[in-house]
């Protein structure tokens, strides 16, 4: 039986100005699977999940989620796709006016037009235990250590049972106790809800513990992609020099 | 690549403004207003500026009131004071100066929050799970500038008046009654329509050029400053502009 493939990305391109960012960018993430990607900062590798989530539209190339075309979605289609994908930002882009509860029952609300407050309660909760942060549910976002607010991220994006799962530098800035701690928590959450991931990193731990697949960026386009042992024992200077 | 001339530079600034008010009136009569959130930002934006503006309008009357006195007094006209105070409070200075003081507070407020929110990719946030920012964050603050900045008006005429009042009783000795009489009986729905109909366009300016310059807050936490700034220069030269129209327009109309 073929595997689904849930993102197909053909020769993306995408320019700010005079600045190209992709150029030629093509992957695909199949069902169930994690692939990360790694590159220098500035590359693309922001700019391809952006793309994926329908917050930038390519230039040119195909961008296909769940087999469909995101670029000729429409507002209505957009969002229901959207429904399906969670999006971790590297800042965790928390909602700093509300707490930790209202954080986390703003999709609810808004996007699965919950009412029923236990209901509402009872996800939050189930949520937050998964990633361990049961106690802070009244805590405002200011209140968090910056480990704890990773993890209420990953908490806002579980909360809507997503398919797809883009994380854009889920451990930067964490200690290596907190960021392997993160790491297992992408794989748990992988294993728990079934969900396919991109992930972007610098951290080769990270990648080591989340890559069912890796892909190596450089100049807006894939240049190396396999299994984390493959690529770690290549022989090309450039994609040695991540895993050293 | 070609270059932007600022001709070009300024009609893709206005293109993104007309953009921006399209997406707020689409999404005024969307399913799933932000009830809840507009209620919150009548609090913030009403409740939260009564201080100020009554400040800002009782010592208007009072200083007012005090510089016209030796004038009045020269022609033995300082019977007029009251009603001259109410005229020029009421139609012209009270909805100016309190729009520019709302703009200097409330659109820098709205313009750095939606800023930093912008910065921080809270709104990308937003969107990417299916929410939408338009709806939670703009229509229910630009509705309730909308509203609140001319009940806040009146609120300051009714303050510039008491100032006046005062100021006029400790240099004469007039009554309260005979104050407020003189006062209102000179105003009639040419004095007060007008002024209240520009205050409802100077709430929602406010509140659009806020949103609209946090909205477009993407250059860093710098960006966020630039936005509160940008949002008050803009919003009170909108503000002027405003007035202008709607003073020629009233004239010609109501005395034409």
């Amino acid at each position: 039986m073929a595997t689904e493939k849930v993102i197909e990305i053909e020769g993306l391109k995408k320019s700010f100005g005079d600045k190209t960012v992709l150029n030629g960018m093509s992957l695909f993430v199949n069902k169930g699977e994690n692939l990360v990607i790694l590159g220098k900062s500035g590359t693309g590798k922001s700019v391809t999940i952006k793309c994926i989530a329908g917050l930038l539209t390519q230039d040119e190339g195909s961008l296909k989620v769940f087999g469909e075309e995101v670029k000729n979605m429409n507002e209505e289609q957009l969002k229901a796709l959207r429904n399906r994908i969670g999006f971790l930002f590297q800042s965790a882009a928390l909602y700093d006016s509300m707490t930790v509860r209202e954080n986390l029952a703003f999709p609810l609300k808004r996007v699965a037009h919950l009412k029923d407050k236990e209901q509402i309660e009872a996800l939050c909760i189930e949520v937050l235990e998964a990633v361990g942060l049961e106690d802070a549910i009244d805590k405002m976002p200011a209140d968090l250590s910056g480990g704890m607010r990773k993890r209420m991220g990953l908490a806002r994006t579980l909360i809507l049972k997503p398919e797809i799962i883009l994380y854009d530098e889920p451990t930067t800035g964490l200690d290596t106790i907190t960021s392997r701690e993160i790491s297992k928590l992408i794989l748990d959450m992988q294993e728990r809800y079934q969900t396919s991931a991109v992930i972007i990193t610098h951290d080769m731990s990270c990648a080591k513990i989340t890559a069912d697949k890796v892909m190596v960026m450089n100049e807006g386009k894939c240049v190396a992609e396999g299994n984390y042992e493959e690529l770690e024992n290549s022989s090309d200077q450039f994609i040695q020099s991540f895993f050293k | 690549m070609p270059v932007q001339l600022p001709f070009n530079q300024t009609l893709i600034k206005v293109a993104d403004q007309a953009y921006f008010l399209k997406s707020f009136f689409r999404n005024i009569f969307k399913k799933g207003f932000e009830w809840d959130e507009f209620f919150r930002q009548l609090y913030v934006i009403g409740y939260r500026s009564i201080g100020i503006v009554a400040l800002t309008g009782f010592i208007l009357g009072v200083v007012l009131t005090l510089q016209s006195i030796p004038s009045f007094k020269a022609f033995g006209a300082e019977g007029y004071i009251p009603g001259m105070v109410s005229v020029s409070v009421i139609r012209e200075i009270g909805p100016v100066i309190i729009a520019l003081i709302c703009a200097g507070k409330i659109a820098s407020s709205i313009g750095a929050e939606l800023g930093s929110m912008s910065v921080t990719e809270q709104i990308d946030a937003m969107e990417v799970s299916g929410a939408n920012p338009v709806q939670f964050l703009v229509v229910t603050r630009i509705l309730a500038c909308t509203i609140m900045i001319p009940l806040l008006t009146v609120f300051a005429d009714g303050m510039a008046l008491v100032g006046s009042y005062l100021a006029n009783a400790a240099s004469s000795g007039i009554s309260l009654h005979l104050f407020f009489y003189k006062a209102t009986n000179i105003l009639d729905y040419g004095d007060l329509l007008p002024a209240f109909i520009k205050t409802i366009f100077f709430g929602f300016a406010i509140g659009f050029i806020g949103c609209f310059k946090g909205f477009s807050a993407n250059g860093g936490t710098a960006s966020v400053g630039t936005a509160a700034n940008s949002a008050v220069v803009t919003a009170s030269v909108w503000i002027i502009i405003i007035d202008a129209i709607i003073v020629q327009v009233g004239n010609s109309l109501l005395y034409s």
